[in-house]
């Protein structure tokens, strides 16, 4: 029967057939042609062009908003602003670790008594065309009284800061402070004690760090089109990571049943975590209710920086302690993170991860949420984990060089492996840390010769990975083929491995085997695509679904053979009387068997819908080479080696495409991007000359190494990959540049006017 | 304001189009003829996802007036495969698993095919810096230009 | 008897323990008796919680049985990007 070990992948001698090969991408001809229909490419009849007036203030309120004259502007069909909205009670939804409130979301599509940051929705038109759209946005007359603002996380928390919401208790203090604050929340992860971990130190690293605001930067703008109906029935086309999420939102902040809002996700042109949330979709819904005429919003490049969330900059302050044999005793963390204009910055997230790939006894990790006048941070692959790992691969590797220690020798002799208890409290299971480092240490890139001005880093990083409710359904098709029905937008090639799944589980072709992603009225409830979720829990709820289908499959067989259904079992595609007692018949096909189905009670579909649970962390080491430039502080990255934990690689290609890519913008993360903002609160680089991210001279080639430790709860063995890549990078780049120049970097990112006026620093000191 | 009236050439068919004079290549693309292959990711040239052809020459559409094309003969990703046969380039980015996401796909599929068409054997030093122009965030290039390179290699019979 | 710890800030709201004993045949029985045993922490258990089951995570998932003299541990809830 399905579902038991012997028929799991993880069983020794189970012979994959597809998992683990490479073949094409079932959406490839679509992708590489330009056929692929991705946010801005639905066009409707009769549709309008919406655009959002935006905030160019980081902080006001707004005494008045007029929209007469934009309203009386042939062509405009619809206006809408706060009044169109309804306030929220003030209610904490678990959007994962970033708790989401109503009352946030609703001011943050459409500001209510305030602005909070340069870029923040004031009102928004439909009109028949783009031109008429912005040349009625100028007629919106917006009376704003401007109010000092604070955009720095320190600053943010001295007491005579200006305050952006007047009611904000820090949550987290026990008694609650009697003054509002910026301060949303503190956070606490404590085990055991540090102080004594500390007085059992012979050396101490002790180092403060501090981070920039960067974006997810996909290269897609935000894009969307509603069509609302005279009765209120409402569809929506857009760009998101979780369709079913957008539903979620969009029906609760205009007042719809979910039943009456059918979502469909486009194509998605990257999202990283920052399509995880809804900016324009319920704007564009309330215009076209007025308008009963589809709207199209589509975000300017320039919007994208200015009014969707980056992550977090954060200042944070790390300790860490250990004998001179080279044992950590002590660890501790200071984490002030910025959430932008609403509360919800990943610093608890942050907090957990810290110190997560070691073994330690005493750790003591306190995070601050500050909120600021800058756009309300969005969730950014691995949240907070990048930011915190960071400061911490930092001070480990300087802790390794004082005590003379090879920097992979002294993460040895501290991983955490299965059983080690987390610093967030819970003991791992199965975890491929270990391996990474050894292999690290293996790889002829740790040993190959460095050239002048040249020298190398390392750095390990940790994500949970998470599973989450999702649904499949797979449809057996009158001539033999399937279609499979997904839930999870697919951002990166995993509709491929989710088909993989389900061929090596019906046992047939793979090309017979045709994904599509289903809107939210077609398949049940499905999370969003993030936490590197989809080959984990998409998977499990593919193969469960696979085996259901299988299970009717084997009934109609036992029913045209007339045996119990029990007699009958499952091989390489075909029903067989199990064992010679059950009856001499002929195998049956699947194309055979769904040939007949109608006569033998009917359509075959097997459908499987679960809250996935058993989530493996994936752990990954990296090995960069810098060269510096003395001239001009720029830095290349000549090598670049990636060793990560991927349980079991269903799509080899795909899981060294998530490695590839992450590191990469690790890679933009450490060496050049940035929120640049003027002491006007205004961001001085919404742009992609300005806010710079890799291109394709700047990198080498991103070399892979796949480990596979497999996570005991997949079938196949699975973790998710996708996060984890950004982690270590940042670290890895500053332990280089310290090789290289004998500098220890303690700000992101490390440019060539910072690099310079380092290198000068250094040389006058001498 | 009246409306511009162009008669041009797109990927070998005579069109003819009005448009408003701030309209770029790029909205005449989309919006007027329903070529939604390029793609527009900044509108101020930054990113290349909106690589096209004209005259022969590689551009970005959101950098080009529709009122300029008067005459002129424009190429876009759609006509990149021969019928059903895709380019050697679309196959060997299927082949190396060259794309995530997809989105900055058709701009550097064209910019790929400006280069070899110009330079049939390029280091790949060389094919980074003339992708320098074409930004993708999924990838890290490096399958991206494995893949170019290979169908160089493929395209010069090697 | 399960063995339930408690995560850093949760301690506020159980007037500083972090760790207790209790009976709890799965994960909804057990916020049952940690919102009895500790009024303050009941809103908490709401929302926004993972539980740890003898190191592994769960995360919505009521029914999830606890066995008897498992280390279960009270974790912030996790998503991703």
């Amino acid at each position: 029967m399905p579902n038991d070990a012997k028929s799991s992948g993880l069983a020794p001698d189970k012979k994959l057939k597809w998992v683990g090969t490479r073949p094409l991408r079932p959406d490839g001809v679509d992708k590489v042609t330009g056929r692929a229909k991705f946010g801005a490419d639905l066009y409707l009849p009769g549709m309008l062009i919406g655009r959002v007036l935006r905030s160019p203030h980081p902080h006001a309120r707004i005494i008045s908003i007029d929209t007469a004259k934009a309203e009386a502007l042939p062509g405009v069909k619809a206006v809408v602003t706060r009044d169109d909205f309804h306030d929220m009670e003030s209610e904490f939804v678990p959007a994962g670790e970033m708790l989401v409130n109503y009352r946030d979301i609703v001011r943050n599509v459409m500001a209510r008594e305030k602005v909070l940051y340069d870029g923040h929705a004031v009102a928004a038109v439909a009109a028949t065309s783009n031109a008429v759209a912005k040349r009625a946005l100028k007629l919106i007359e917006v009376d704003y009284e401007p109010l000092p603002h604070v955009i720095d996380v320190l600053e943010a928390m001295e007491p005579d800061a200006p305050l952006l919401h007047e009611d904000m208790i820090t949550a987290g203090v026990e008694p609650a402070p009697d003054k509002p604050s910026n301060v949303a929340k503190v956070v606490e992860f404590v085990l055991g004690d540090v102080d004594a971990g500390f007085a059992q130190a012979e050396v101490i690293v002790e180092r403060t760090f501090q981070t920039k605001p960067v974006h997810q930067a996909y290269i897609e703008p935000h894009a969307c089109v509603a069509s609302v109906s005279e009765d209120g029935q409402a569809e929506l086309w857009c760009t998101t990571q979780g369709h079913y999420v957008v539903r979620g939102h969009c029906a609760r902040l205009l007042g719809m049943d979910i039943s009456k809002l059918r979502v469909t996700a486009s194509e998605i042109g990257g999202g990283f975590g920052g399509k995880t949330v809804v900016y324009l979709e319920p704007v564009a819904l309330a215009l076209s209710a007025k308008a009963c005429r589809p709207v199209k919003m589509v975000m300017s490049r320039d919007e994208v920086f200015r009014a969707s969330g980056p992550t977090s900059g954060a200042h944070m302050r790390i300790k860490v302690g250990a004998t001179k044999d080279g044992r950590i005793t002590a660890a501790e963390a200071d984490l002030k993170y910025q959430a932008g204009a609403f509360q919800g910055s990943p610093v608890q997230p942050g907090a957990m991860c810290a110190f997560a790939p070691y073994d330690l006894e005493n750790v003591k990790v306190v995070g601050y949420d500050v909120v600021t006048n800058r756009p309300k941070v969005a969730a950014y692959r691995a949240p907070g984990a990048p930011i915190s790992e960071y400061a911490v691969e930092c001070v480990i590797d300087e802790l390794a060089r004082k005590l003379g220690l090879d920097p992979i020798e002294f993460r040895l002799a501290n991983a955490a492996k299965e059983g080690t208890r987390a610093a967030y409290g819970p003991k791992f299971g199965p975890i491929g840390l270990v391996e990474t480092l050894q292999q690290a240490k293996a790889h002829p890139h740790y040993t190959a010769p460095l050239g002048r001005d040249q020298g190398r880093g390392v750095a390990s990083g940790f994500w949970f990975n998470i599973g989450g409710e999702t649904c499949a359904s797979l449809n057996i098709n009158e001539d033999g083929t399937a279609t499979l029905m997904a839930g999870t937008p697919d951002i990166g090639g995993s509709r491929a491995s989710l088909c993989m799944m389900a061929a090596e589980e019906l046992g047939i072709e793979l090309d017979l085997i045709r994904p599509i992603i289903a809107d939210t009225s077609t398949l049940g409830y499905t999370f969003l695509t993030g936490g590197s979720r989809v080959t984990f829990a998409g998977g499990i709820a593919t193969i469960d679904a696979a085996q259901d289908a299988i299970r009717q499959l084997c009934e109609r067989a036992a029913k045209v053979w007339e045996i119990p259904s029990d007699a009958v079992e499952w091989e390489d595609g075909y029903a067989k009387p199990a064992g010679a007692n059950a009856g001499d018949f002929e195998p049956m096909s699947l194309a055979e068997i769904a040939k007949i189905a109608g006569k033998t009670g009917g359509p075959i579909v097997g459908h499987a819908q679960i809250n996935a649970q058993g989530a493996g962390p994936s752990l990954g080491t990296h090995i960069v080479d810098v060269e510096v430039d003395r001239e001009t502080g720029r830095v290349t990255v000549v090598r670049y080696t990636v060793l990560q934990d991927a349980g079991k690689a269903v799509h080899p290609a795909y899981v060294e495409g998530q490695y590839q890519g992450g590191a990469v913008q690790g890679i933009g993360w450490a060496l050049n991007e940035e929120y640049v903002y003027g002491a006007d609160g205004r961001l001085e680089n919404p742009g992609f000359l300005d806010y710079r991210i890799p291109v394709a001279s700047d990198v080498p080639m991103i070399d892979t190494v796949i480990v596979e430790v497999p996570n005991p709860r997949h079938p196949y063995g699975v973790r998710g990959v996708g996060e984890t890549p950004i982690v270590p990078p940042m670290a890895a780049i500053t332990n280089a540049l310290a090789d290289a120049l004998g500098i220890r970097f303690t700000e992101l990112p490390m440019s060539p006017p910072k690099v310079l006026a380092a290198i000068g620093e250094a040389a006058a000191a001498e | 304001m009246a409306k511009v009236h162009v008669e041009t050439t797109i990927n070998g068919d005579a069109v003819e189009f009005l448009c408003e004079a701030d309209e770029t290549l790029l909205d005449v693309l989309r919006d007027e003829l329903g070529l939604t292959g390029s793609k527009e990711g900044c509108g101020s040239g930054d990113c290349g996802a909106c690589s096209v052809m004209l005259d022969g020459r590689l551009v970005c559409a959101c950098l080009v007036l529709g009122a300029e094309l008067g005459g002129r003969a424009v190429e876009t990703i759609e006509n990149m495969a021969d019928g059903e046969v895709l380019h050697p380039l679309q196959r060997q980015f299927l082949e190396h698993a060259a794309l995530q996401c997809g989105v900055c796909t058709p701009g550097i599929l064209v910019a790929a095919k400006a280069l070899l068409d110009k330079h049939p054997e390029p280091s790949e030093t060389e094919v980074r810096y003339w992708l320098a122009g074409n930004l993708c965030r999924c990838t890290g290039y490096d399958k991206i230009v494995r893949a170019v390179m290979d169908a160089a290699t493929e395209m010069r019979g090697s | 008897m399960a063995r339930v710890v408690l995560s850093g800030n949760l301690k506020k709201y159980t007037g500083g323990e972090t760790e207790v004993e209790l009976e709890a045949g799965n994960v909804r029985q057990l916020f049952r008796a940690l919102g009895e045993r500790y009024p303050d922490l009941k809103p908490h258990l709401e929302a926004g919680l993972a539980v740890a089951i003898d190191g592994q995570i769960y995360q919505d998932a009521w029914l999830e049985p606890i066995p008897p003299d498992a280390e279960v541990h009270l974790l912030p809830q996790i998503a991703g990007g």
